[in-house]
Formats: C-alpha cells, structure tokens, sequence
C-alpha cells in the first residue's frame, strides 16, 4: 500500500508540473508519431449505406496499437520515482510489446507476465518483445490468461517494491491507475474531437470502442462526456453471453471486487471469478475499469455485445473495404458500426476506435476460418 | 465486555511465557472431510490458534502452495457457507481455540457483509484476515467487523513506517500479522535481525499482541521467531504435506491427516523450546 500511495503523491505531483506534460508530448510526437489521422472511411461507409464512419486510426502508432500511449506516461512516472526495473501484464501482447518498447527506449530491464494460453495464440507478440529485450515469464496459474497474468504481476511487485514499477495496462486495479490509465489514453478523444472539429465543423453524433478492461475507450469516450455525443462500447460476446464462455462484464457481470477495484466482474454465486472468453486475447478479462461500471449505471454510455463470430466477419470487410488490417479487439467495435451504421441517416457521423491493427492476429482468424498458413 | 477467544489465548500464552502457534490450512483442501478432520486434530497437536482460508480463484498474494491449495479446493466445489458450516461442525468439539479466516474479500462482498458476520459469528469465527482490504477500506469491512464483535486482524510489513502502523491499528483488533517479507506467502525465507527490529519498534506504539508470518517453514525457523513475536504462522509448510500425500488424482492418502499433525506436534514443539526474553 505504501507504495501504491506513493505511485498516487508522484502522479499528482508530475499533472502539475508543465515538464511532464511537455516530455509526454514530445515522445508522443517524436517517438509514437502522433497525432494519427481522423481518416473518413469511405468504401466502408458507401458500403454499409447509412452514417458517415471516421476510425481514429491508433493502429498506425509505433507498435500498432493505443497502449503506448500510456506507456509512455507510466515510464515517466517510473523514472521519476526513481525505480529501475518495470514490470507489466499482458493478454493480446500489446501492452507487452509497448512496455518493452519503452523499456529499450529507456534502457530498463522489463519483465512481462503473459497467461500460458495467451503466449501460445499470440506468438509474433512474445517474440517481439524478447527482440525488444523484455522476459516473457509464462503464467501456468489459474485461467492462464490476462487475470492470472495480473495476479502474477502483483506478486513480482509485493515482492520487489523498492526498484519496480508495475505499469498496468488498462484502466483497471488499485487506484490512482484507472485514473493515470485514462489520462495517458485521452490524447486519442482530445486529438479526435480537435480533428473532427477541422473536417466536420462539428462534433460526431456517436462514438464507438471496443472494451475489456476499457483503455482506449474511455481515452476517446473522456474529453468528450460533457458533450451531446452518443457513446457505444463494445463488450466480447465470446460464443454468446448467454453461454459461459464470453467476456462482457457489463452485459453478464455483476459488482465484485477483484485487482483492488470494485466493478463488474463475471463470478459465480460464490463469488469465485470465472474465467473469460473471447477470440480476441486482448478482451479476455473478466472486468472492466471501474469508470465504465459507472458510465453505464449512470447511463451515459451504452455497453453492448458482439460475439467472436461477428468479430470475425468484420474483421475480414474491414480488411477488404478498407485496406486496413484491424485487430480482432478492435473487429469487434467496426461489427457494432456494421450493425448501427445502415440504419442511420448520411448526416450522422460516427468516429470509432481502430484500437490496434491485426498483424498479430492472423494465425488466430486464419485457424478460425479453417485455412492453414 | 466478556474477553474474546483471542484475547483469552494471548492471556494464556502470557501466563505461560511462550508464543503461540498458529496454523494456516485452506478450508476443503483437498476436501471437505479430510480438511475437517485436520482442523478438529490441530489443538491436540499444538496449534493456540487456527488460521483457516476460505478460497479464492484469484489468491494475488499467495505463493504456488497456497495458490494450488485453493485450487483443489475449489474443484472439490468447496464455497465460502462451507467453511462456516466446517467451523460450525469443529466447535462442537472444541471450545476455546480461535479460528481466524484468512481470504479475500469479494466472496464475503457476495456473501454480503452484515449477513456474512452474522452467520460467521454464530458458527463460532473469531476473527478475519482480508488481504485485499487495505485500512483505507475500513468501512467496507473492518468497522461493521468491530461493531458486530468480530476481530479484525490487519497487516503490517517491512514497508510499513509507524505513521502507517497508526492507521492499521485504528480498527484492528485481535492481534496484528507482521508479513516478515516484502512478498507473498511461503516463498523467501525471512531474517531474523529486521523483523525483530521492527516489532520493537511496533511495541513502542502499540500493545496488541503481534504475530509474524510468510515464509516460516521449519520447526527451528518457528523457535527463533517465537523468541520474541508473541505468536507464529505456519502456513505453505503445512499445505505442502498435504500436497505431498495427495495421490495423482490429488486424493488423500490415508496418512494425510497423520503426517499434517505430526508436522503440527513438531512445529509446537519448536515454538515451546524457544529461549524467551523478558
């Protein structure tokens, strides 16, 4: 605890020092190669008939995905405590690859903690970020995935609190992390609303992300809650939430504690956490971040499911229509656009998260439709 | 107010100059009948105080031994009003030694808390430790805890300063778990100099009754600590005998339960031979 407190005292200190806000910006410039485009998805939208879809294209950021965005942040704080050493969690191996991203950049030992499971389906990742320098520690324990990943990563932490610095990926655990996880990830909705505002005159009529824990969706969903937008998260419907094997907490979950946050998590009557499903490695936590919990008790954005069969298809439309590989996370936020979009009229402009792009993903879909590559 | 069980422990092992021994086993593990007979069989084998889990999927500060030991467990479909009904069946048989549940929250969140106290309570629990409930959590838990008479044992450790230790200690009761390590349980081994040196230091703040665990495993290791902490915790050691007496399909063999006791005897054994200071 005395160390999570302090992660508290250095991140308040660093918000108001102009500083770390201007090394932030800079590596985010200079490093992650922002700001990414607003790009109008012409041939999808054509296609589907209806509204007019913008993707907030984060795939093209160094390491393909948003999560290093947050990265970036976290290393800072890191650095400004004093600790040498990082450790992080890992489902899809994003946030793996981006945290021993910034750990070469910064010449910092990284240890990453990745569910067995997820090791075996997310191959390219594991190996980029041994290229990257970082060890890959297998997490045999539980579910083998993302949740057992993060147990594991707090007791690395426990166990190693005078050096390390355990950069979460999401905007979930113990506070103040979904706190300092959602401001490093709204760079993605500041940098939307600024570059709509320039090719619209006016702000989108909805926003849609895909969720697990719920990163990039609150960084796009955040700078613009005040605002008359319609919001839509996209929950992993895994093979249906009405089976046991899905990932929509918020759909089939209800309040527990888990990881030092109280939220919506999947559990049985005794309160035991189940095990989560969905195609997408990235989505496959029984949580979500505790600010979405209390985005959709209090209404204001509206959480739906989409199942690996449907992410799927999307997938492959958005490959072809668009040229754009999307990760199978981010296949499941075009599936919900594919299912809004024809129904809208052509002045209603939706901007959705394109959280990551697929590369990592291919052996998975190519597996799922039967084809050998 | 009558003196709680625990209270009354630490009187009697005051009045006897000696620590206490406390032992930790996971509630159903490796089942429900041979967990009851170890816990009915701990007091004649020497532990003051039984400390026992209530399973959890997600053991976060637990080392590999207790992380399986709540594994088997809970495919055994051991749940948390088991547990109760297990303590419930224990204390017809014994009166006196307090049992302690060590867990996480979230299954006495489902549970619900006010429910939760009320049926552990009658079936006979003196006290909870919650890992994943820091102080600054306190209302969830400790302070419904405290009115409704339950201890409430918090945490402190090597990273713990005395302005810390003034707020764990504002709604602790019972007695208070020093964690001997920066870690989880049952894995580094502590030294002796910097756990004593923190329990004095303790001392000057405080007179609740403290007790030290995580990575004590041997009957000598117990006699050391038990020199100066007022109770020992015993937990991974004991679970890894009952792993080793499990068959491959992890069924106890028929001298599980005899060689966890013996274990037991040879720990008290060690606790009581330790050169007390005073």
């Amino acid at each position: 605890m005395p160390l999570i407190l302090d992660v508290e005292k250095t991140y308040r200190e660093a918000k108001s020092d102009p500083a770390f806000k201007q090394e932030f910006d800079h590596l985010l410039k200079e490093f992650v190669g922002r700001p990414n485009p607003l790009y109008y998805a012409k041939r999808m939208t054509e296609h589907l008939g209806g509204a007019k879809v913008y993707f907030k294209r984060e795939e093209l950021n160094h390491t393909g995905a948003h999560k290093i965005n947050n990265c970036v942040g976290q290393i800072l704080l890191a650095r400004r405590m004093g600790k040498t050493r990082i450790i992080a969690e890992t489902g899809a191996g994003q946030h793996g690859v981006a945290t021993a991203t910034v750990c070469a950049l910064f010449g910092m030992p990284c240890v990453v903690y990745m569910g067995a499971k997820d090791i075996e389906r997310q191959k390219p990742n594991v190996f980029r970020m041994k290229l990257l320098g970082a060890e890959v520690v297998p997490v045999t324990s539980g579910s083998e995935s993302l949740k057992d990943s993060m147990n594991e990563a707090m007791r690395d932490w426990v166990s190693n609190v005078k050096d390390t610095f355990y950069i979460i990926g999401t905007a979930a655990g113990p506070h103040p992390y979904p706190e300092l996880v959602r401001d490093f990830q709204c760079v993605i909705g500041d940098e939307a609303r600024e570059q709509i505002l320039e090719k619209e005159g006016r702000l989108p009529d909805s926003l849609v992300a895909c969720v697990g824990g719920g990163s990039n969706a609150i960084g796009l969903f955040h700078p613009f809650l005040d605002d008359n937008v319609d919001m839509v998260a996209v929950e992993a419907a895994g093979l249906g939430v009405d089976t046991d094997k899905h990932a929509a907490s918020l759909t089939g979950g209800s309040p527990g504690v888990l990881h030092g946050n109280r939220t919506y998590l999947l559990m049985d009557d005794d309160g035991q956490i189940n095990e989560a499903h969905s195609i997408s490695a990235g989505l496959d936590y029984p949580g979500i971040g505790p600010e979405h919990s209390y985005l959709h008790e209090i209404g204001r954005v509206k959480y739906v499911p989409i199942d690996d069969k449907e992410a799927l298809e999307a997938f492959q439309l958005c490959s072809k229509l668009e040229g754009i590989i999307p990760a199978l996370e981010s296949a499941h936020a075009i599936a919900y656009v594919m299912k809004m979009a024809p129904d809208l009229p052509k002045d209603h402009i939706i901007v959705m998260g394109l959280s990551g792009r697929g590369d990592k993903d291919i052996f998975t879909v190519a597996e799922a439709l039967g084809e050998e590559i | 107010m009558a003196l709680s069980r625990i209270e009354k422990r630490f009187d009697k092992l005051k009045s006897e100059n000696r620590a206490g021994l406390v032992t930790f086993t996971t509630a159903g593990d490796p089942d429900l009948e041979t967990s009851l007979e170890i816990l009915k069989g701990l007091p004649g084998a020497g532990a003051d105080i039984i400390e026992l889990g209530m399973l959890f999927s997600d053991p976060m500060a637990d080392g590999p031994a207790i992380q399986e030991a709540s594994i088997r467990a809970l495919k055994g479909k051991m749940t948390l009003s088991k547990t109760l009904d297990m303590v419930k069946s224990f204390r017809k048989v014994d009166q006196d030694t307090p049992i302690i549940l060590m867990g996480y929250y979230n299954p006495i969140y489902i549970y619900g808390v006010n429910h939760f106290l009320e049926d552990a309570l009658s079936a006979g629990i003196d006290g909870l430790i919650i890992v994943d409930l820091p102080p600054e959590e306190d209302s969830e838990l400790a302070i419904p805890a405290k009115k409704a008479g339950m201890g409430m044992i918090h945490l402190s450790t090597p990273t713990t300063d005395n302005k810390r230790l003034e707020k764990i200690l504002e709604n602790a009761s019972g007695f208070l778990y020093y964690v001997t390590i920066a870690g989880i349980t049952g894995t580094a081994k502590p030294d002796l100099t910097p756990v004593k040196a923190a329990l004095d230091k303790f001392r000057k703040v405080s007179d609740i009754p403290m007790a030290v665990g995580f990575g004590i495993k041997t009957p000598d290791d117990a006699a050391r600590f038990a020199s100066f902490a007022d109770a020992v915790v015993v937990g991974s050691a004991i679970v890894d005998i009952i792993k080793q007496n499990l068959t491959e399909e992890n069924v106890a063999n028929s001298e599980l339960t005899g060689r966890v006791l013996s274990f037991v005897k040879e720990l008290s054994k060690g606790v009581n031979r330790a050169d007390r200071e005073n």
